[in-house]
């Protein structure tokens, strides 16, 4: 738990994936697009991958991956980001997270 | 006390008893004057066998001061409803009080008769005449003697013995045709139970037979149905591999035709109110309505995503001029929304990608080299188990995007203004249906 608010607040915008995950891989894709240049960290690649997907279950993200926090902020996974960026919260979020400008 | 009521009157002594008696008796109240045991006999106006019974046993019993041997307690039929001790207090109540007034050749009783089928009468009576023999045995003495209207006691004695006799062999006789009475009649009611309970049973099974088959004929008549459309011939047996999610295709397809319907519907309400410039407030109730009916049709094709994703995916039930334009299952968001649906149209479209991708190669990898054979099924069932993961995403996909069409539709619906949306939404309607009409011309159109 710790570590996940640790690596999250560590960039402005921090993304928890796995790397089977092809949703995992849109998220991504959304926001390279955007021009936020996310921090990823692939709950498979790390050896603490168990208790961090438990972590990130109690915070509520259900599927675990892809959670995304903005600003050290939890924000959700799939279905929360695209409702956001459709109306165009996202992207405010990000500028105020400094992680685009524009 | 609810079983029983006992009232004691005396009628034709001039005598009259204060009534001890606790109830009123619905019953007849059947002033049997019994001055005399045999006067009893003839006289008694007998609304139940039994109640004649009881009247010839008490008058005789009372008249009877010599300890005759009693007849058997029928203690053991009486229901709880006429308990022992209700007639022995009522006995004694009677008997209390007012032992000088007591006069044993005349007595009425009354009984409830509702609450005590018949050999309960007949038992209670006796178990009640019982103590009637009992505490009078005691007190009546002095009373028959001085009674004027007891008859020579010899008489009254041997009548009353021989009538007794008489009367507990009658009291047995009709107490055990009562039992196999009863007892018929119980058996019958049982038996009418069971064949009643079966035969519902059996009704219920038939009618979900009938459902199941009707349901059957459905899916068929639908499969025709768009085999017809496609100019396909269909065969006509679905394995049960197939069933399940035929099933659920069918069902969504059904609902699908429905919520088409309902959605014309309500377009055509949108249509006339703008047309006919209604207030603001009634037609944002009415785009309200359109939106909140698209959410519908959302859920309705998560459900059957999950039930059928290939269905949904290739879009089996909408028309084929639609299938065209198709994207995850759906209309492209960006149609309607350019700017920021697109950008997640694009993401999730990426998506997608890469998970066709990531499925062929896990199926093209390990068709190159392996040993041995057992290494060939093992890989085969780790590459099958790996695929099957990666297709359980697609339905996340179709939700995603199913997501991302109702937040745009959403969103238009928050940027523009009522009127605006109104006329958006008729639009998008004319766009959709002017496909499908194109869809069905193509289909009619005469082959050359």
């Amino acid at each position: 738990m710790e570590r996940i608010r640790d690596l999250a607040s560590q960039k402005a915008v921090v993304i928890f994936t796995k790397s089977s995950c092809c949703m995992c891989h849109s998220i991504k894709a959304l926001f390279y697009d955007l021009g936020a240049s996310p921090a990823i960290h692939e709950l498979d690649q790390d050896e603490n991958g168990r208790e961090m997907e438990l972590a990130l279950r109690g915070l509520g993200s259900n599927p675990t991956v892809p959670c995304v926090f903005i600003g050290g902020q939890f924000v959700g996974t799939t279905k929360a980001v695209i409702t956001l960026h459709v109306d165009g919260t996202l992207k405010q979020m990000l500028i105020n997270a400094k992680a685009i400008w524009f | 006390m609810a079983g029983t009521t006992i009232k004691i009157g005396a009628e034709d002594n001039n005598k009259r008893r204060s009534a001890t008696s606790v109830m009123p008796s619905f019953f007849s109240q059947t002033p049997v004057s019994n001055p005399m045991g045999t006067e009893a006999n003839a006289t008694q106006s007998s609304r139940l066998l039994d109640y004649g019974v009881l009247e010839q046993y008490l008058g005789f019993r009372v008249g009877d001061s010599s300890g005759i041997s009693q007849s058997p307690r029928f203690t053991s039929t009486v229901d709880g409803r006429l308990s022992s001790s209700d007639l022995h207090s009522q006995a004694f109540n009677m008997t209390h009080p007012s032992t000088s007034t007591l006069l044993p050749g005349s007595q009425a009783m009354q009984f409830h008769k509702s609450l005590a089928p018949m050999p309960n009468i007949v038992s209670a009576s006796s178990a009640q005449h019982e103590n009637w023999g009992d505490s009078n045995m005691t007190d009546s003495s002095s009373h028959t003697d001085t009674s004027t209207d007891v008859e020579p006691r010899d008489k009254n004695l041997q009548f009353e013995m021989g009538q007794s006799a008489a009367v507990v062999i009658s009291d047995y006789t009709d107490k055990s045709e009562e039992r196999t009475q009863d007892q018929k009649t119980q058996r019958r009611l049982a038996q009418n139970r069971e064949a009643a309970r079966k035969s519902r049973l059996r009704k219920k099974a038939y009618v979900q037979q009938l459902e199941n088959s009707r349901l059957k004929l459905t899916q068929l008549e639908q499969e025709v149905q768009r085999a017809r459309q496609q100019g396909v011939f269909i065969a006509s047996t679905a394995d049960q591999s197939h069933a399940g999610s035929a099933n659920g295709a069918l069902a969504f397809d059904a609902e699908y035709a429905r919520w088409m319907e309902e959605q014309n519907r309500h377009i055509n309400e949108l249509r006339t109110a703008v047309n006919s410039r209604t207030n603001d407030a009634e037609l944002r109730n009415i785009v309200n309505n359109v939106i909140t009916h698209f959410n519908d049709v959302f859920r309705l094709q998560g459900n059957a995503a999950k039930a059928d994703v290939f269905h949904i995916l290739l879009g089996m039930w909408k028309t084929p001029a639609e299938r065209c334009f198709l994207w995850i299952g759906g209309f492209r968001p960006s149609e309607l929304l350019k700017q920021s649906s697109h950008q997640a149209e694009d993401a999730l479209s990426q998506g997608m990608d890469a998970l066709q991708q990531s499925i062929a190669e896990t199926l093209a990898t390990g068709s190159s080299g392996s040993q041995g054979s057992s290494g060939n099924v093992a890989n085969y069932m780790g590459q099958m188990a790996m695929a099957m993961g990666k297709l359980g995403s697609l339905e996340g996909f179709i939700r995603q995007a199913d997501n991302l069409r109702q937040q745009t539709l959403q969103q238009m619906h928050r940027v523009l203004t009522t009127k605006q949306s109104a006329r958006a939404l008729l639009l998008i309607n004319d766009y959709f249906s002017r496909l499908r009409a194109l869809s069905s011309l193509w289909l009619a159109r005469p082959q050359e």
